[in-house]
């Protein structure tokens, strides 16, 4: 038997590797994390012929530079990411969400994302990993998941255990839409806020920081004045809650947050705008626009829609 | 009855049992956390208790907020079982080593080293919640004097196995993390320890918490 498997030979800045996360944990401290962006993820398995719920690479900013060792295997990327194979020593502009079959040494470079952050990695099999809580998803913050809770790093191998052959090679046009406004609702703390602060959350431009990762992205703007208290008693927080500390700049929780925290929530950022908010890259501006829950869930509902009649055109 | 329900998002109901921080309040959100978990309800993936909140998150793709509500208003207290909870003891030494934070409260709280740990040493506590990172427990409650305001500046590095104390409450750093907590110790014991996955917290909300002063030669053999 052959073994397969990659060799990182460049590691790209945040490369790990993400499922769909863990639930029922966050009374002990944990948050779901898992890929960031769902529907690339679950168009990266489907484009490979994998069960939606098989193990990616997730990479940030700057990808991977892979080399495969093996007989044959399919692979895909999705997002809006430039990147490049070596096969057979020669080097082709790769195309997302086409599928690509890659021989013994051959090479993937993932030379960056396009105007966006996440971009996946998805192979025809299985990645040969360990689980925590059922799930691979690494939060490096907190040293949980497959490969030891870390980041993948140089020189170390991608072991593949299982290869599903006969895949054909599979294509779908997708152009991934930007989005100018995130949809929110209304925090249970709206209030604390004076109403210029509430003015300026749902009129202005807030620009993404540099000090975003996947537990959070923090906005720079004019600041958003508390008149209540600039602390709460802690309390829970989800994915897309938007709290403001007391330097009046707001954070949004992205996927590895930490579960409870003791600042005001101003807005949580409607479902639906999820997968498009974490693409938004640092230095792009953003900005608010309020909805109300009903809206939130038909919105939610419409987008759920368009992602499984992508996966059947696939 | 759960009385206050909003919602958080579109993925979550908000419980709000009011806005003081008492034992009574928690351990009703706290047997709260514990009925729901039980009847295993249909689209909730998640369960957040804190000190007089219970948040419920659950699957935008499976269900929606009033099918949830109707649900969860409709739970008497009394289906709520009572809590089977644990005392433990948990080992901790305050050499300066690692008490990197008791100058600075001898001045804040006006007490002496020596007082601050009888105090400390002396109390029961009840675990309100565990989180922020994994494991984490809070603790309280502190005696009026006892209570300080975190670090104007928060530690980039809290080392793991810290012991820390803030307004009415006590915690213990799982692993190194970022944090603002006054640390007056380090105790050797694994806290949280994720290759347990069924039981990974040593300590969970409704246990009650004695800490016992070990000395350096103990803290170093701990663990054999």
């Amino acid at each position: 038997m052959v073994d397969n498997f990659f060799k990182v030979l460049r590691p790209g800045i945040n490369t790990t590797f993400q499922d769909k996360g863990r639930d029922n944990l966050y009374h002990i401290g944990i948050p779901f994390s898992g890929a960031m962006d769902n529907r690339n993820y679950l168009l990266a398995n489907k484009l490979v012929g994998n069960k939606l719920d098989t193990p990616v690479i997730e990479f940030a900013y700057q990808g991977p530079l892979l080399k495969f060792y093996g007989n044959k295997i399919n692979i895909v990327i999705t997002g809006d990411v430039i990147f490049k194979l070596i096969q057979k020593g020669k080097e082709i502009d790769g195309n997302c969400y086409e599928s690509y079959q890659l021989g013994n040494e051959d090479e993937i470079n993932i030379l960056s994302t396009n105007k966006s952050v996440y971009g996946y990695l998805a192979i025809s099999g299985n990645l040969d990993l360990k689980l925590q809580w059922g799930s691979c998803s690494i939060n490096t913050k907190a040293n949980i998941g497959s490969n030891e809770g870390k980041k993948l790093e140089e020189e170390q191998k991608i072991k593949i255990s299982k290869i599903n052959e006969n895949i054909n090679k599979k294509k779908i046009n997708y152009l991934n839409s930007k989005i100018e406004n995130i949809r929110i609702i209304r925090g249970t703390n709206f209030d604390y806020f004076s109403d210029e602060g509430k003015k300026i959350f749902l009129e202005k431009e807030f620009t993404v920081s540099k000090l975003s990762d996947r537990m959070g992205m923090r906005l720079e703007g004019p600041k958003i004045e508390n008149i209540i208290n600039t602390n709460i008693k802690s309390e829970g927080l989800l994915k897309g809650v938007i709290q403001v500390p007391a330097d009046g700049n707001p954070i949004i929780m992205l996927s590895d947050h930490g579960t409870i925290g003791g600042y005001p929530k101003i807005a949580v950022v409607a479902s639906v705008d999820y997968d498009r908010l974490v693409q938004i890259s640092s230095g792009s501006k953003i900005k608010f626009k309020e909805i109300e829950l009903s809206d939130a869930e038909t919105l939610f509902k419409l987008y759920q829609m368009e992602t499984q009649n992508l996966l059947s055109q696939i | 009855m759960i009385k206050n329900i909003s919602n958080l998002g579109d993925a979550a109901l908000y419980c709000d049992f009011g806005t003081e921080v008492n034992k009574q309040i928690n351990s009703k959100v706290i047997r709260y956390f514990n009925a729901i978990r039980e009847k295993n309800i249909k689209g909730i993936n998640n369960l957040t208790p804190s000190y007089n909140k219970l948040i419920i998150s659950y699957d935008l793709e499976v269900t929606n907020f009033k099918e949830i509500k109707d649900k969860i208003e409709s739970l008497s207290e009394s289906e709520a079982p009572n809590m089977n909870n644990k005392n433990l003891e948990i080992p901790v030494c305050c050499d300066l080593t690692f008490s990197l934070d008791m100058e600075r409260l001898e001045k804040k709280l006006n007490l002496k080293r020596t007082e601050i740990l009888e105090n400390f040493f002396n109390k029961e506590f009840f675990c309100y919640m565990t989180g922020f990172i994994a494991g984490m427990p809070f603790l309280g409650d502190l005696d009026e004097k006892m209570r300080a305001q975190r670090l104007e500046t928060p530690r980039v590095k809290v080392p793991k196995g810290s012991v820390g104390m803030t307004e009415q409450f006590a915690n213990i750093y799982t692993f190194e993390s970022p944090g603002g907590w006054n640390i007056i110790g380090n105790t050797p014991l694994e806290v949280f320890d994720s290759s347990k996955e069924k039981e990974p917290n040593l300590i969970n909300p409704g246990d009650t918490v004695r800490f016992k002063q070990i000395s350096l030669e103990e803290y170093k053999n701990y663990n054999g």
